[in-house]
C-alpha cells in the first residue's frame, strides 16, 4: 500500500523534475575504478567538513556580534552563555583546522597518483580555486573573535597587498575600509565569511563533481578504467558508487567523526595550534603580541614569506608558491599517472616536496633566528624545486609498464618492485617466521578476546542501567500505557 | 513588405554593440559597490591632533598612544643612546633617511625635532605589525650585536634607537616619523606640523 504510494509520488515527482536520471547518474550509475584506498576518503569527507561548518557557522552568527566593540564578549558570550554554544563554536573551529588537514591530504592524494593529469586538468583547477577560497575563508573567519591574534594576523596579511607597486596602499586600504584593521574590516570579513565565500565555494563545488562525473575518478594504478568494458558498456573495474562507495565511506565518516569528537571535546584548541592563546585576549591596536603566528594551516606559506629578506620579494614567492600548484599539470611531462609506476626522480622528489612542507610549517609556528631562517629558505628551496625543476625530471623518468587491470588497493610488499621494498619484503619474511612473531601474535590474539569480552560487558551494564532507569521514570511509563491503549483500539 | 533575406552582418554587429554597451553599463553599476568598500566618511574624518604630555617621560621610557588607530611612539633616549647612532650607520639600509617618510622637521640624523625625544609611527613598515621597544643591550635572544632599538616579533625585522632600519631584514624603509610639533617644552601634539 504504502510502497505504491511512494512509487507514485516518484512518478509525478520524476515528470516535473529528473529526480530518478540525476540520482542515477551521479551515483547508482556512476562507475567508480573499485580498488580505492585510504587517501581517497578525503573527498567526501571534505564535503561532511564543509556541512559541519555551514551548520554550525549558521548557528554561531545567531549570537555573534560584528561589532569591533562586540565581537570578543560576544564569542565569550556564546562560550559560557548560549546553551551549548561553546560546541557549536568548538564544531566550528576544530572543524576549520579538520578542513585543512582534509584538504592537505586530498591534495596529496591528487599528486600522490596524478589524479591531476590529463583528462581532469580542469578538475584540479576547480578543486586549486576551492583551496584558495577556503583560505580566504579561513583567514576572514579567523579575525572575527576579534582577539590579538586575530587583529595582528589580519593586519600583516592585509599589508601584504600593500607590497605591490603603485596600487597596494590604496588597494590595502580598500580592503580594511579604513587605515588600520578596524570596526570596517571587521564588518565585512564577517558578510564575507557567511555570504559571499561560502557561495562561492558550494558553486565550485558543484562544479568540482560535474567535472568529476565528466573524466571519472581516477584510481591507485592512473589507468583508464573505461577502455574494457562488458556488453552492457560498464566498466569491468567499475563499481557503483552507490552503494559499494558511500557505505564505505561511512566507515571512513564513522572514523574520522571519533577523532573529531576527540579533539572537541577533549583538545578544542588544539594545543594552541587550532586555538592559539593571544587570541584570548582582546584586539589591542597598541601592541602586537611577542610571538605572532598565523593558524598552523598557513604557516608553511608564512614560512616562505619570512625567508625571504624582502618585502615585495617575499610577496612574490608566497603568492608563488600557491600559484606553482594551479599549473602543476603542465608542469609535469610525465604520461604516466600514479607513483606506482613512476620512476625515482619523481619519487625522491616529491618525499623532498613532503619534507619541505611539514619543515615549512613547523618553522612558521617558531620566533625568527638565524637558524630558524636559514632552514626555512632550505626548505623554502626544496618547495620550488619540486615545481620549477619537475619539466625537467618528470622527463626524464624511467617508467614501469602499466598493468591492463586495476591491482590492489595497497600492493603487497611481494608484489612491488626495485630493491627498496625487496628488501622490507626479505626483512618481513624473517620476522614473520621468528619465534616471537609467533607469542606476539598468540598474545595478540588473547588480549583482543579480553577486549572483546570487556565490551560486551560494558554494553551489557550500559543496558541494564538505560532499563533501569527508564523504568522508574514517570514519562516512560506514561508512555508505555499510552502506546498500549492506542494499540488496543487499532485491534 | 519585408525582406526575407536575413543580413548577418547587421546581426552580427548589434549583437557586439549591445554586448558592449551591457558591459559598460554593468562595469559602471559596479563603480557604487566597490566605492562602498572605501573608508567611509566617519573613517576620514576621524584623523584628529592627539595631545601627549612628555614632562614625566624618563630616560629609556616609552609611551604609546593611539592616532588615527595606529600606535604612536613617544621615546625618551638617554645620552649614550644618542651617541651611538652615528656608529650603526654602516649597518643599516638607509642611515640618511632619504627613501624614508617623516617630516622636513625629523629629516636629520637623529630623526627628531630635539633629539633626546624620539616620535614615531610604531608600524613595521614590512607588514604592519608593532615592533617591540628592546632598549637591553645584547639580549639572549637577539644575539650578541644587538645595541637597543625596536624588533618585529612578527618577522624579524630590526631598528635602532631612530627607527632606522637594519640591512638583511624584510623591512624595506625606516619607521615613518608622523607630523608633530611642540606646544610647550613639556606637551607635543601628534598629527600636526609645524605649518598645520
Amino acid at each position: 500500500m504504502a510502497n505504491e504510494k511512494t512509487k507514485a509520488f516518484l512518478a509525478w515527482l520524476d515528470a516535473r523534475l529528473p529526480v530518478i536520471a540525476f540520482w542515477e547518474s551521479q551515483l547508482t550509475r556512476y562507475y567508480v575504478p573499485k580498488n580505492f584506498n585510504l587517501l581517497y576518503f578525503f573527498g567526501s569527507l571534505a564535503l561532511l567538513v564543509l556541512v559541519n561548518q555551514i551548520l554550525t557557522g549558521i548557528f554561531l552568527a545567531m549570537h555573534y556580534k560584528p561589532d569591533a566593540l562586540l565581537a570578543f564578549d560576544s564569542v565569550e558570550y556564546i562560550m559560557r552563555d548560549v546553551q551549548w554554544g561553546w560546541l557549536l563554536r568548538y564544531m566550528h573551529s576544530v572543524g576549520a583546522s579538520m578542513f585543512f588537514i582534509v584538504i592537505y591530504l586530498h591534495m596529496f592524494r591528487g599528486i600522490f597518483y596524478g589524479s591531476f593529469k590529463q583528462p581532469r586538468e580542469l578538475l584540479w583547477l576547480f578543486g586549486m580555486v576551492i583551496f584558495l577560497l577556503l583560505m580566504a575563508e579561513a583567514f576572514m573567519g579567523y579575525l572575527l573573535p576579534w582577539g590579538q591574534m586575530s587583529y595582528w594576523g589580519a593586519q600583516v596579511i592585509i599589508s601584504l597587498f600593500g607590497a605591490i607597486p603603485v596600487i597596494g596602499e590604496d588597494l590595502a586600504t580598500w580592503i580594511r575600509g579604513d587605515f588600520v584593521v578596524a570596526d570596517a574590516t571587521l564588518n565585512r570579513f564577517f558578510a564575507l565569511h557567511v555570504i559571499a565565500v561560502p557561495l562561492a565555494i558550494l558553486m565550485l563545488v558543484v562544479l568540482h563533481l560535474a567535472a568529476l562525473r565528466t573524466v571519472g575518478s581516477g584510481n591507485p594504478d592512473g589507468i583508464d578504467i573505461k577502455k574494457l568494458k562488458d556488453a552492457s558498456g560498464i566498466p569491468l573495474d567499475g563499481i557503483p558508487f552507490h552503494p559499494y562507495y558511500t557505505v564505505k565511506d561511512l566507515v571512513a565518516v564513522g572514523i574520522f567523526l571519533f577523532l573529531f569528537a576527540f579533539m572537541v571535546f577533549y583538545h578544542p584548541e588544539g594545543g594552541g595550534y587550532f586555538l592559539e592563546a593571544p587570541n584570548f585576549e582582546p584586539a589591542n591596536p597598541l601592541k602586537t603580541p611577542e610571538h605572532i603566528q598565523p593558524v598552523w594551516y598557513f604557516t608553511p606559506f608564512y614560512s616562505i614569506l619570512r625567508a625571504i629578506p624582502s618585502k615585495l620579494g617575499g610577496v612574490l614567492a608566497m603568492g608563488l608558491s600557491i600559484v606553482l600548484l594551479f599549473f602543476l599539470p603542465w608542469l609535469d611531462r610525465c604520461p604516466v599517472r600514479s607513483v606506482r609506476y613512476r620512476g625515482y626522480e619523481f619519487k625522491i622528489a616529491l618525499a623532498l616536496f613532503v619534507v619541505s612542507f611539514i619543515g615549512l610549517g613547523i618553522l612558521g609556528g617558531k620566533p625568527v633566528t638565524p637558524d630558524n631562517t636559514f632552514w626555512a629558505r632550505v626548505f623554502s628551496l626544496g618547495y620550488f624545486g619540486f615545481f620549477l625543476l619537475m619539466p625537467w625530471y618528470s622527463q626524464r623518468e624511467v617508467t614501469l609498464p602499466l598493468p591492463e587491470r586495476l591491482r590492489a588497493p595497497v600492493l603487497p610488499l611481494e608484489e612491488r618492485e626495485g630493491w627498496f621494498w625487496q628488501t622490507l619484503a626479505r626483512l618481513w619474511r624473517s620476522i614473520q617466521a621468528s619465534e616471537a612473531y609467533r607469542s606476539t601474535c598468540v598474545w595478540m590474539e588473547a588480549t583482543w578476546q579480553r577486549i572483546q569480552a570487556w565490551l560486551c560487558l560494558q554494553l551489557q551494564r550500559l543496558w541494564i542501567q538505560i532499563n533501569q532507569r527508564l523504568s522508574a521514570s514517570d514519562k516512560y511509563q506514561s508512555l508505555r500505557a499510552w502506546l498500549k491503549t492506542v494499540r488496543g483500539k487499532q485491534e | 513588405m519585408t525582406s526575407e533575406v536575413v543580413d548577418n552582418d547587421k546581426r552580427r554587429f548589434l549583437t557586439q554593440t549591445a554586448t558592449v554597451i551591457g558591459a559598460a553599463g554593468a562595469g559602471l553599476a559596479a563603480i557604487p559597490f566597490i566605492y562602498s568598500m572605501r573608508p567611509s566618511a566617519r573613517a576620514e574624518a576621524l584623523g584628529a591632533p592627539v595631545e601627549v604630555d612628555i614632562s614625566k617621560l624618563e630616560p629609556g621610557q616609552l609611551v604609546r598612544v593611539l592616532w588615527r588607530g595606529k600606535p604612536v611612539w613617544v621615546l625618551r633616549r638617554p645620552e649614550e643612546a644618542l651617541t651611538l647612532l652615528p656608529k650603526l650607520d654602516n649597518q643599516l639600509l638607509d642611515p640618511r633617511s632619504e627613501d624614508s617618510v617623516q617630516p622636513d622637521s625629523s629629516r636629520n640624523p637623529h630623526r627628531s625635532i630635539k633629539p633626546g625625544v624620539f616620535v614615531a609611527l610604531g608600524v613595521c613598515t614590512h607588514l604592519g605589525c608593532s615592533p617591540s621597544y628592546r632598549p637591553e643591550v645584547a639580549p639572549a635572544d637577539l644575539g650578541a650585536d644587538w645595541q637597543g632599538g625596536f624588533f618585529c616579533p612578527c618577522h624579524g625585522s630590526r631598528f635602532d634607537l631612530a627607527g632606522r632600519v637594519y640591512k638583511g631584514v624584510p623591512a624595506p624603509s625606516n619607521l615613518e616619523i608622523p607630523p608633530y610639533r611642540y606646544v610647550s617644552d613639556a606637551r607635543i601634539v601628534i598629527g600636526e606640523g609645524d605649518k598645520g
